[in-house]
């Protein structure tokens, strides 16, 4: 802001910290739900002291400030003990675990724990990893503040004790952070962009392909973000969006991540989900105009992410309903639509079949079997931009067909 | 994370498992243990993360339409005919998936009624729509 000192230290570069010191605090024997508690503390002490005092060290000034508060927290602890007439010693901290590589690493796994629900990773990978504070999570998801802070702190007490199985794994913190990137963007935290910077600290942290692949992912679908919807809020298909609008900086961005992915790959090791689907992202940005989609190619994407499961109507319906969109494209709308015919028992109820229906009954020039489609898939959308973006275009494709016949 | 609603009527809904008199006519106690159930139901979705809000109605319902440029609102008051929707109260969740919101309103469901025997009252799960544009295509 004009004529205010410009403080040294922005909130992003102090989150950037969060992973190193927690894992330092960690690796120091400290009890991963106590250091984090305390870290958040501190965190909170360093956005009021920084601005007028900017720390020489900030990851030691934040260990210090975190360790002062844990000791505070053992004194009240071991004094309510003695209270409590208990004869036990003063609990050990726990050994520092091996911990191999890096502490973005670590924490993902750790907060990443399969014995938590997807809601619970989240919440607690956005704090312990991502630095933002509870209030910022709980206003992200439009929860009561105390709700977060009872979801993060029961997944800490269902972590408690529990050993870090090595190697974590890597496929439940890449969809997690996925979780985290189709969040959206609600209150102060844009969490498709903390998706994004978390994403790019994994693959930091690990040369695994799929890390890449998702970042490449998030990458080329964010780069699309500002064509998306328009200046009335109203939601905007991809084949009508201004591509010009497009982030060409995070195109070209997701693309070389995506190529440096490609390159790793071996017969023994074809390329994974991620990696697939930011294939086929990256031919929707790479196309200078609708009419100029690839859709032979997107197609042939669609065809290795289909076989990556055995049985992909019932594993995979979002795959194969992609897959039907570009058969759709490449061989009429009519083999489209018998594509997902196969998959009227698993997403008959999703409104995103009945959408996708409608896309390629107008495709066919079917307008009263497009418009029917679109009300159906209004009628069961769970968001609403989404929602009124179908009713429009049920109403577009009727008048259209009114318009037609007169 | 889907939020679900989960309405409590006063009428309304489909047939109901058995017959029950209005809760004014219950034994104080069997009142007394309803309420205490509903309270821990609240507790319990607290302790979990899964609350987001709670609420109760008053029965009295006023309908009111828009009268014209120079006119008053059109008001109507019930009473109206028993079968008519009449919401009593709700609890909002945040929750992993519908089959828990389900698992929620089926617990609900199980309140103690008059001689202390669950209630099997039917709840009306709703999902609620996000607001929040997606950050996919």
């Amino acid at each position: 802001m004009a004529g205010e000192p410009i403080s040294a230290w922005d909130e992003g570069e102090l989150r950037a910290l969060v992973p190193r010191v927690l894992a330092g605090l960690v690796r120091r024997g400290e009890q991963f739900e106590a250091a984090e508690d305390a870290l958040q503390e501190a965190l909170l002490e360093a956005l009021r002291v920084w601005p007028e005092q900017p720390p020489r060290d900030p990851p030691a000034w934040l260990t210090t400030v975190a360790i002062r508060r844990l000791v505070d927290a053992r004194r009240s602890e071991i004094a309510r003990h003695r209270r409590e007439e208990e004869a036990e010693a003063e609990p050990r901290p726990e050994t520092a675990e091996q911990e191999p590589g890096d502490d973005t690493l670590f924490l993902l796994f750790r907060c990443c724990h399969p014995a938590l629900a997807p809601a619970s990773q989240i919440a607690l990978t956005l704090r312990a990893v991502g630095g933002l504070t509870t209030r910022e999570i709980a206003d992200a998801f439009y929860v009561p503040e105390a709700t977060m802070a009872q979801r993060i702190s029961r997944a800490k007490r269902t972590l408690r004790g529990r050993r870090l199985d090595r190697p974590g794994d890597l496929a439940v913190v890449l969809r997690v952070l996925y979780l985290v990137y189709t969040s959206g963007h609600a209150g102060r935290v844009d969490l498709a962009r903390e998706a994004i910077r978390l994403a790019r600290q994994l693959t930091l942290a690990t040369a695994e392909p799929e890390a890449r692949g998702l970042l490449a992912l998030m990458l080329l679908n964010h780069a699309r973000l500002p064509a998306r919807v328009d200046a009335e809020g109203r939601l905007v298909t991809l084949d009508r969006q201004d591509r010009g609008l497009w982030d060409r900086g995070e195109i070209a961005e997701g693309v070389r991540v995506l190529q440096s992915a490609l390159a790793l790959q071996t017969a023994a090791r074809p390329p994974g989900r991620y990696q697939l689907e930011a294939a086929i992202a990256a031919l929707h940005d790479d196309a200078a105009s609708a009419g100029e989609t690839d859709w032979p190619q997107i197609l042939a994407w669609y065809d290795d992410l289909v076989a990556l499961t055995d049985d992909p109507v019932r594993d995979d319906p979002a795959a194969v309903l992609g897959r039907a969109v570009a058969a759709g494209h490449v061989h009429g709308a009519g083999a489209g639509l018998r594509e997902s015919e196969r998959l009227r028992e698993m997403l008959g109820e999703r409104h995103r079949w009945h959408a996708v229906r409608g896309h390629l009954h107008e495709l066919s020039g079917d307008l009263p079997a497009a418009a029917t489609a679109y009300a159906e898939a209004a009628r069961r959308a769970t968001n609403i931009a989404e929602r009124d973006h179908l009713v429009r275009q049920a109403a577009r494709a009727r008048a259209s067909q009114v318009a037609g016949a007169t | 994370m889907p939020k679900y609603l989960l309405l409590k009527h006063y009428s309304g809904g489909p047939e109901p498992h058995h017959p029950f008199p209005p809760m004014d006519q219950w034994a104080p106690e069997d009142v007394e243990a309803h309420f205490a159930f509903l309270r821990q139901v609240k507790e319990l979705l607290q302790e979990n993360g899964e609350y987001v809000d709670g609420q109760a109605l008053t029965p009295a319902q006023t309908w009111v339409r828009y009268g014209g440029p120079d006119a008053a609102p059109v008001t109507t008051d019930g009473p109206l005919p028993e079968t008519s929707d009449l919401v009593a109260g709700w609890y909002m969740v945040d929750v992993d998936s519908r089959e828990r919101a389900i698992e929620i309103a089926a617990y609900i469901s199980s309140e103690p009624g008059p001689g202390g025997g669950p209630l099997h009252e039917w709840i009306d799960v709703r999902e609620v729509m996000s607001g929040k544009s997606s950050s996919e295509d």
